[in-house]
């Protein structure tokens, strides 16, 4: 079922904790709401649910399910499934009767048989792969069974939409890597409309069809995991999606200067700040005449599909990190203390006023 | 043998301290608590069982078990219901006054009981503010166990509200809100998710609450009438024999009141643990 929000506000006493927001889902997408702690993503997700109401003034905001309006509708006939972050089951029930509540709650004329209930829980918990654990209470099982307990726990009363609140975020790092691949083929195979939160930028990225960036209550950018990291469309959102770093200077006759540091740039004259990914630095032992970046390397972290190289210099106000590939490692033979030349592949360059971006590459 | 067993005892713990706290506990609970009842069992080492059986089921003390027992399970009862319903409120929602009701609830232990009992006398009694209210729609409470089982529930209401209220503050809210997302009404969510969480501490607050009524002396006697086989209560019937300086009858009739504690808070421990151990999943 799609969801679709029509100027969906809301306020916490005098903080607004989400300005009027817009947003289209479809039918059956998995949609990734992002951001940092405090940027309005689990209010939304609760307001998609019916755990808060949005603000009714200065204009009332709309909630549909695909053609119905739930916006005054209550959570218990919203037809939501709810997965909490820290699971939220029934500590005083079995596995089995922790599944089976949604439908024993429900009213005598739809509630389905013994048997009926019966049979859709062990299908649910074959699903989950913990048959074997019906009679088992949560506190005999680990994080991530009482995660697929509560997920399996949702999808018994089959709900129109599946929220998840950091589904996976108080998990160890293997077992949520796991849950996500997980999660993603059960999408793929019931094909259920579904919203997540998370601040995790990989799982976002990683399980989404589209991702809502979001921070201080206002919606950065909506696209595919593609299009956001490849063309963000200003600076938060390129720095929320992975490590950033940072070239300062002065730009005059197209060279950025910066102490003794300086780069061929096709930019105006003036104070300007470049965005470099760790990945769009190419190390050399050797300058060039575009550019001239002496760095010295402090750490190197070898783990990895690639080399994790720190580099530092006077002019740099904070280290940058570059990622080399091990066939490059080898053949320079990085080790701390060296001093290399830094070459950027690629740079970005938002400007605050126009939210314009300006990216710049250099064959290197 | 000893020796061995002892290093055995001895190295299997790494928390220090503890021969010297123990000892210390051991101590402390032999003079303050074991003593005084060894004295009470002292004074009855002199009466034979016949002597003894016939002290504590003369009719006079037998009506007065029966008034404080009932009158104690009603007090229990009431302070059930209106302690839960406190603690809920003073746990789920925000309100002006909070922390003032809240530091309030405590008011019946730090109050000596006998004011208490005063103040209640005289609210009740066929002259005073409320009594002479109720006594015009013919429900006297003062000389009647009504009045006992008011008395009583005064004393003992923290005792429901001060075990609930850590419970609940434990349970996340969102318990509650899964329940209701699954699509369950508010009373089948308290039913049967929320209440079995309470129910131990629920149960043993009102079972604390019964036992410290079955006690209480200082804020019932000044509203019971203390009419013989009517409104008297069992500490009264200890406070008359003492008074005729029977000692050994008054231990006698003592000792009851200890055993029936005893055994009720021994039970209602046992009880407790047998349910803390099947929410741990089956481990202690």
């Amino acid at each position: 079922m799609s969801i679709r929000l029509h100027n969906i506000a809301k306020h916490f006493g005098a903080t607004q904790a989400l300005e009027p927001i817009d947003l289209d889902i479809q039918e059956g997408e998995l949609v990734g709401l992002l951001g940092p702690s405090g940027s309005g993503k689990t209010t939304l997700l609760r307001i998609i649910a019916g755990l808060e109401n949005a603000d009714h003034t200065p204009t009332p905001g709309k909630i549909l399910f695909g053609e119905r309006d739930v916006t005054h509708v209550h959570v218990r006939d919203r037809r939501i499934g709810f997965v909490f972050q820290h699971y939220a089951l029934f500590r005083h029930m079995s596995v089995y009767d922790n599944v089976a509540f949604g439908l024993t709650v429900m009213p005598r004329a739809q509630r389905p048989s013994a048997q009926d209930i019966r049979a859709r829980v062990y299908r649910l918990l074959e699903m989950v792969k913990l048959e074997g654990f019906a009679n088992r209470y949560p506190a005999q099982l680990s994080g991530g069974q009482q995660q697929r307990v509560s997920l399996a726990r949702a999808l018994a009363v089959e709900p129109d939409v599946l929220l998840l609140d950091e589904p996976f975020g108080a998990l160890d790092a293997k077992v949520r890597q796991e849950l996500r691949r997980w999660l993603r083929h059960l999408h793929e195979e019931f094909n259920f409309t579904s919203v997540f939160v998370t601040h995790d930028q990989e799982e976002a990225l990683e399980l989404s069809d589209r991702v809502v960036v979001m921070s201080n209550g206002r919606i950065e950018q909506i696209d595919t995991p593609e299009t956001l990291y490849r063309s963000p469309k200003n600076r938060f959102v390129f720095e929320f999606l992975g490590d950033v770093n940072y070239l300062e200077g002065n730009v005059h006759n197209g060279t950025l200067t910066c102490g003794d540091a300086h780069l061929t740039v096709d930019l105006p004259d003036g104070d300007e700040e470049l965005l470099l990914r760790p990945h769009e630095i190419r190390l050399a032992e050797q300058p060039t005449p575009e550019s001239h970046l002496p760095v010295t390397i402090t750490a190197i972290s070898p783990v990895g599909a690639e080399v994790r190289v720190e580099l530092e210099a006077d002019w740099l106000a904070k280290p940058w990190l570059a990622t080399v590939r091990h066939a490059d490692f080898n053949r320079l033979a990085l080790r701390r203390g060296q001093r290399l030349y830094a070459h950027p592949r690629h740079w970005r360059q938002f400007s605050e006023a126009t939210e314009n971006t300006i990216a710049g590459t250099h064959v290197a | 043998m000893s020796h061995l067993a002892l290093r055995r005892f001895g190295s299997a713990r790494v928390l220090p301290g503890f021969g010297l706290s123990m000892g210390i506990s051991v101590l402390f609970i032999s003079l303050v608590l074991l003593l005084p009842i060894t004295g009470l069992f002292g004074q009855l080492a002199g009466l034979s069982f016949a002597e003894y059986w016939s002290i504590i089921t003369e009719g006079r003390v037998v009506a007065s078990y029966m008034v404080t027992i009932g009158a104690a399970a009603v007090a229990a009862l009431i302070n059930a219901a209106f302690g839960l319903l406190l603690a809920w409120v003073l746990v789920r929602y925000t309100f002006p006054g909070k922390r003032l009701l809240d530091a309030l609830m405590d008011l019946p232990f730090a109050l000596p009981t006998a004011v208490a009992g005063i103040t209640l006398a005289t609210l009740y009694s066929s002259n005073g503010w409320m009594g002479s209210w109720l006594e015009a729609l013919g429900l006297p409470v003062a000389q009647t166990w009504v009045g006992i089982a008011l008395a009583m529930a005064f004393t003992s209401i923290p005792f429901v509200v001060r075990t609930v209220q850590p419970v609940l503050e434990d349970m996340p809210v969102e318990v509650d809100e899964a329940a209701m997302s699954l699509g369950a009404t508010d009373g089948v969510a308290f039913r049967r998710v929320i209440m079995p969480h309470l129910w131990p501490a629920l149960v043993t607050g009102t079972g604390l609450a019964f036992v410290r009524s079955l006690g209480e002396f200082g804020a019932i006697i000044f509203i019971a009438g203390n009419m013989p086989y009517e409104t008297e209560i069992t500490a009264l019937m200890i406070f008359i024999k003492l008074q005729e300086y029977d000692y050994v009858g008054a231990s006698a009739i003592a000792s009851v009141v200890l055993f029936v504690s005893l055994a009720l808070l021994l039970a209602i421990n046992v009880w407790q643990g047998r349910f803390v151990r099947r929410l741990h999943g089956g481990k202690a």
